[in-house]
């Protein structure tokens, strides 16, 4: 059983997850797990086979640049579920560090 | 009268007639639903405010001469669809609290065909599970035997209309979310074909797969709410702007001439002697109607699995970037904002949504992609290719929706264990099919009490919705199975019977054998 086989530590980070080290530890080996069911696929042929991008028949479809009014929402009813506003503004921590 | 038991089509029959009004059905269900639900936990929060508002609305426009296809019936919604004014959690600490600004097309449709929103149904978290024990927010019991799990992931959609709480709802169906937990509850839970109903405002897990669908205590109410939510709606792009014919007055009553194709890779084998009987009696059923039984084969279905365990979490790793502390949800501060996108997401998601959210990271990730998510997508080309060669030898597929009823509370801890619950409903999301579970049976489990329902999946091509219905129809009017058990959770007031837990009585024939 390729228990580390995922570096989830690596992975985590790409996600923006911060894990405990109990969870790398019952994760580590589910996920390995996991893939090694999902190895199977390997033995499916699918030489010249072309990737599924949608299932059902379906083209690109254009559509007038018009506003459609029923799917605007008003910024008192946006900023009414932001976990911190200051203002008309969603506020956010400190993101460029100060120059020193 | 009874508005607690009555079907869709009759309570709209009567108020469309002003026999009754939405408003007494409204008063009926309300205390109704919140004494039963003490027991059953289907729902995350009760809107009775909304249901007498709408209810009122219905029987205005009744009165002004309108006559409206769901006037006045009882719905619940799953807890990952928004409905204006509402809490719209998907089971998850990290939306605990947002409130829904809009309404999801599909809800929309409802309340504007005169439904009743009783309330917002629990969900294993994100949609992600097949038992209903994933929500972080409330556990959801299987209305007939309240030990054992109701279904995943539309735990509390199955599980109010299984319990009499609701006459119909909206569930979503990602790998078979909706047709397990219907077959665990003795429900029809009812997949239309991937693009049918819009999925404008419901929360996203798996955007290729993800589609809305009903439950309802029979064929013919799913059809009636397939004929009001299907359509093309110009706020989602994937719906697919194609006729829906309407499904719901052309329901046939046999199968003559219809071939019913049995997968071979589907055998009955690997379930055990009660389950197997059950599936048994019920193709047997199938020829008694007139449809003649033909073996088709599926080699690809095996690969099934593995390819919808690439695809669904890859796809949700994507959706669920978006909940990061701040435009919406749960915020845990941190010292940069990295820090606070990263422990906001540790607190707020649970285990299974982690492990797909990692699953899903690694197998997009750089150098993985061709290996696994490539590999899968062609997979699927091969699934959908194997299906319909299939249908050039039968007109439907028939399997069990489950590979076992309803199994007791953590009884699946390892989750490849749980996902292999899905083998039977996966391949047929795969290819975006027609798929629904209707009841056909029970059985008693080994570690059980009483006999515990079990559906039969029935599987169409591409955009035959109302063939499908009519097969389920069909068989369900010759069989009758849902009707032969009855909830533990009983539907008049209790009787006065000197004990604390004088509502859980059993009342039918079957749980006395």
């Amino acid at each position: 059983m390729p228990t580390d086989r995922i570096d989830i530590r690596h992975v985590a980070r790409l996600a923006r997850l911060a894990l405990t080290d109990d969870e790398i530890a019952t994760f580590g080996p589910q996920l390995g797990s996991l893939m090694t069911h999902v190895d199977a696929l390997a033995k499916l042929d699918t030489e010249n086979v072309a990737a599924t991008a949608q299932v059902v028949p379906s083209r690109n479809v254009q559509r007038e640049d018009a506003i459609r009014p029923e799917t605007i929402l008003a910024r008192d009813v946006v900023l009414q579920n932001a976990p911190q506003v200051q203002g008309p503004y969603f506020r956010v921590p400190r993101i460029i560090a100060e120059e020193g | 009268m009874d508005p607690l038991k009555d079907s869709a089509r009759a309570i709209a029959r009567d108020v469309n007639a002003r026999t009754t009004s939405a408003a007494e059905v409204a008063e009926a269900l309300i205390p109704h639903v919140e004494r039963v639900d003490a027991q059953l936990g289907a729902y995350l929060e009760l809107t009775p405010g909304l249901m007498r508002e709408r209810a009122r609305a219905v029987d205005a426009r009744v009165a002004a001469g309108e006559q409206l296809p769901l006037a006045g019936v009882p719905v619940a919604i799953k807890d990952n669809m928004c409905l204006m004014g509402t809490r719209t959690t998907a089971g998850s600490k990290i939306l605990e609290t947002f409130v829904a600004p809009y309404t999801a097309t599909a809800v929309q449709r409802l309340l504007d065909a005169g439904a009743l929103p009783i309330g917002k149904t629990n969900l294993d978290e994100f949609a992600m599970g097949s038992s209903g024990e994933n929500s972080a927010l409330g556990l959801t019991r299987n209305p007939y035997d309240l030990d054992r799990v109701p279904g995943g992931s539309s735990a509390g959609s199955a599980s109010a209309v299984g319990g009499f709480e609701a006459t119909l709802s909206l569930g979503s169906d990602t790998g078979g979310s909706i047709r397990e937990p219907a077959a665990f509850c003795n429900v029809v839970g009812f997949k239309p074909t991937y693009g049918r109903v819009s999925r404008y405002g419901l929360i996203a897990f798996a955007s290729s797969l993800d589609q809305i669908g009903p439950f309802a205590r029979s064929v013919e109410d799913a059809a009636l709410v397939y004929d009001v939510i299907a359509g093309k709606d110009p706020l989602d792009a994937t719906s697919v702007d194609r006729e829906v014919e309407p499904a719901a007055g052309a329901l046939r009553e046999d199968l003559r001439g219809v071939r019913v194709g049995v997968v071979k890779e589907f055998g009955l084998g690997d379930l055990d002697a009660a389950s197997r009987a059950v599936y048994e009696a019920a193709y047997a059923d199938l020829v008694r109607l007139g449809a003649e039984l033909v073996d088709v084969t599926l080699p690809t279905a095996e690969y099934g699995l593995a390819t919808y365990y690439l695809i669904a979490p890859a796809e949700c790793s994507s959706n669920l970037a978006r909940f990061d502390g701040v435009r919406y949800g749960l915020r845990v501060d941190g010292a940069d904002v990295g820090e606070m996108y990263e422990r906001t997401r540790a607190a707020g998601f649970g285990p299974e949504v982690k492990r797909r959210i990692l699953i899903g990271t690694y197998a997009l990730s750089s150098g993985y992609y061709d290996a696994y998510y490539l590999k899968a997508q062609k997979a699927r080309t091969r699934i959908a290719e194997d299906f319909a060669r299939a249908f050039e030898r039968c007109d439907v597929i028939v399997s069990p929706a489950a590979s076992s009823p309803a199994f007791r509370f953590n009884a699946k801890s390892d989750p490849v264990t749980m996902y292999l619950m899905d083998y039977y409903t996966i391949p047929g999301s795969l290819a975006g099919l027609p798929s629904l579970s209707v009841p056909c049976g029970a059985a008693l489990p080994e570690d059980g009490t009483r006999p515990m329902p079990m559906g039969l999946q029935m599987t169409t091509p591409l955009f035959t919705e109302r063939a499908l219905l009519g097969y389920a129809h069909a068989y369900e009017r010759a069989t009758m199975h849902a009707e032969k058990l009855t909830p533990i959770v009983i539907l008049s007031p209790p009787p006065v019977i000197p004990s604390p837990t004088t509502v859980i009585l059993s009342l039918s024939k079957d749980d006395q054998r």
